[in-house]
């Protein structure tokens, strides 16, 4: 918090149209404010003590870097290595590839997400369902989650992506593709669900109670009230799982789905040098983070909406 | 204890302004609050006096001015806050009680973890405060389950728990029902009896009358009127003030 000629000059009321004029109202005539030489004093210490603050962390990083460096460098077996997982030339042939495998793990992502949430809903709402004519419905819902929750996401694919076809069902597809997707959306689900149904269980009975005084029925409320609350709170672990779900599409590969981890593994196959798993695996990690720095940014901004200000 | 401070003033403000994006709370604020004494803070919703609270409890960083506890300036960069707000209990209108932790947890909570006293030393001391605000049974309640006037006077037990210098309390009464009222202030009187130095932002004018030893009435953002209780209430100087009372009364508050 620095004075600024805008600030200075937004308090005597000719600068800027007299911004703060609903707190002044015809008080005590407003001398314009200068800031003090305490003010100025402190601010210059602050400043010092940032400027010492950023010398220190410059520094601590670059030793640390240099360290690192020297480290895997002087390592037994570097050379090895670094022909193995490292090779420019085979980073450049896999990359095209993997890139384009990629477009497939996109659309995926970006088909299961959708269903994931709308079927994680589904589910989450089918558990809070009250009254005995649901019994069944609930008793399904929880059942379901706690299957697909226990059960290891490669096993079901498997069943999925490689037993579904060896029914030789009519109508069904034998699409790797789809397969995957259909099992990723199952696992996923179940844990979507929870996440939502932990929001669902957070949103205070105060609030449903208020909802049902105004004669809104339990539908209504759990529509109009609660899940509009729930859903905010749980956008970030909704995100969290959306980035797992992104990783776990290269899983699809295993049914011979051409993504970037199959193009990866075509040309390992035929090279027999390791890079492109590294260079595929960079890709998925480059487009996690941008994934992550959402998540942050979105838990910052609703603590922020939430917290009343001040030092907390 | 006060021996050591007499004279000099347990809180004194000077020149503090505070703003808020471009919207200046506190504009000009001086204030000198004398051992054992009590101030009560009045003036319109959106005045300051939640601010000016929480600015000496550390909870807003000043944007200039000066604000020193016994004598020692805690405004400056250099001081250090944690050991400042170790000193000073803040009781807040919406409690802030800890839901997650029993009546006897929220009050021993700093005791144990801030000021190291033995586990067994603090109960027993929570358990003398509770006695005396009159909630002797209901150390093992959650807040929840407590009325809001139990919850108040918890709160008000768990900000004295750490024996503070100085005690802050920000419309205590204000989300209370009319008979939960009494309770709270019963507590607070009590504690000026005691010689406990605080300072209070309060819509009670009544309450301000018999228990402060000095009101302030904000206006602007500053402090427009400080006197005795007889002189700022009875006889108020300020045409402001005169139109801010006339309105309390008009509400039926004093």
């Amino acid at each position: 918090m620095t004075v600024t000629a805008g600030e200075a000059g937004r308090d005597d009321g000719h600068g800027k149209g007299d911004a703060d004029g609903g707190d002044d109202k015809e008080g005590p005539a407003a001398a314009p404010y200068v800031p003090s030489p305490r003010r100025l004093e402190r601010e210059r210490y602050r400043r010092a003590r940032a400027r010492r603050a950023t010398a220190i962390a410059a520094l601590s990083t670059l030793v640390t870097g240099a360290a690192l460096y020297l480290l895997v460098v002087h390592a037994p077996g570097w050379p090895r290595t670094k022909e193995t997982f490292f090779s420019p030339q085979y980073a450049r042939e896999a990359f095209p590839r993997v890139l384009e495998g990629l477009w497939l793990n996109l659309r995926l992502l970006l088909v299961c997400g959708a269903a994931v949430l709308v079927l994680g809903m589904l589910v989450a709402v089918a558990r809070t369902l009250r009254g005995p004519l649901f019994f069944p419905l609930r008793v399904l819902a929880a059942a379901y989650t706690d299957f697909f929750r226990g059960l290891p996401l490669i096993i079901n694919l498997m069943i999925v992506v490689l037993g579904v076809p060896a029914l030789r069902l009519q109508g069904v597809t034998v699409d790797p593709v789809l397969l995957g997707g259909t099992a990723l959306t199952l696992t996923y689900s179940a844990y979507v669900a929870e996440v939502f149904r932990a929001g669902i269980e957070s949103v205070h009975p105060s609030q449903r109670a208020a909802a049902r005084s105004l004669g809104l029925t339990n539908r209504q409320a759990l529509r109009f009230v609660v899940l509009p609350q729930a859903v905010r709170r749980q956008v970030p672990p909704l995100l969290n799982d959306l980035v797992s779900l992104q990783k776990d599409t290269g899983l699809v590969s295993i049914g011979g789905a051409v993504d970037a981890v199959r193009a990866a593994d075509i040309v390992v196959g035929r090279s027999l040098n390791y890079t492109p798993y590294i260079v595929a695996g960079l890709v998925f990690v480059a487009l996690t983070i941008p994934m992550t720095r959402l998540t942050d940014w979105v838990t910052a901004r609703t603590d922020r909406r939430r917290a009343q200000g001040g030092i907390t | 204890m006060s021996g050591l401070s007499d004279g000099v003033p347990v809180l004194r403000m000077e020149s503090v302004r505070k703003t808020f994006g471009g919207s200046v709370v506190l504009r000009d604020i001086g204030l000198e609050v004398a051992p054992h004494t009590v101030t009560a803070l009045i003036g319109a919703s959106g005045s300051g006096k939640s601010t000016l609270l929480r600015c000496a409890a550390l909870l807003e960083d000043v944007d200039d001015g000066e604000i020193r506890l016994d004598g020692e300036e805690i405004t400056d960069p250099r001081a250090d806050q944690d050991a400042v707000r170790r000193r000073i209990g803040v009781v807040f209108q919406a409690y802030n009680l800890f839901p997650h932790m029993t009546v006897l947890e929220n009050i021993t909570l700093a005791p144990r973890r801030v000021h190291r006293v033995p586990r067994s030393r603090a109960e027993e001391q929570a358990r003398e405060l509770l006695e005396r605000l009159g909630l002797g049974g209901r150390a093992g309640e959650y807040p929840d389950r407590l009325s809001g006037g139990q919850q108040q006077r918890v709160a008000i037990a768990r900000a004295l728990a750490v024996r503070p210098r100085l005690l802050l309390l920000d419309e205590v009464t204000a989300a209370l029902d009319p008979e939960l009222v009494g309770e709270v202030l019963n507590v607070v009187r009590g504690l000026k009896s005691d010689g406990m130095t605080m300072v209070l932002a309060t819509h009670e004018m009544g309450f301000a009358r018999e228990v402060a030893d000095q009101v302030c009435f904000l206006d602007g953002g500053v402090v427009l009127e400080r006197g005795t209780p007889e002189q700022v209430l009875g006889d108020p100087r300020q045409e402001r003030t005169r139109r801010f009372l006339r309105r309390v009364v008009e509400a039926g508050r004093l």
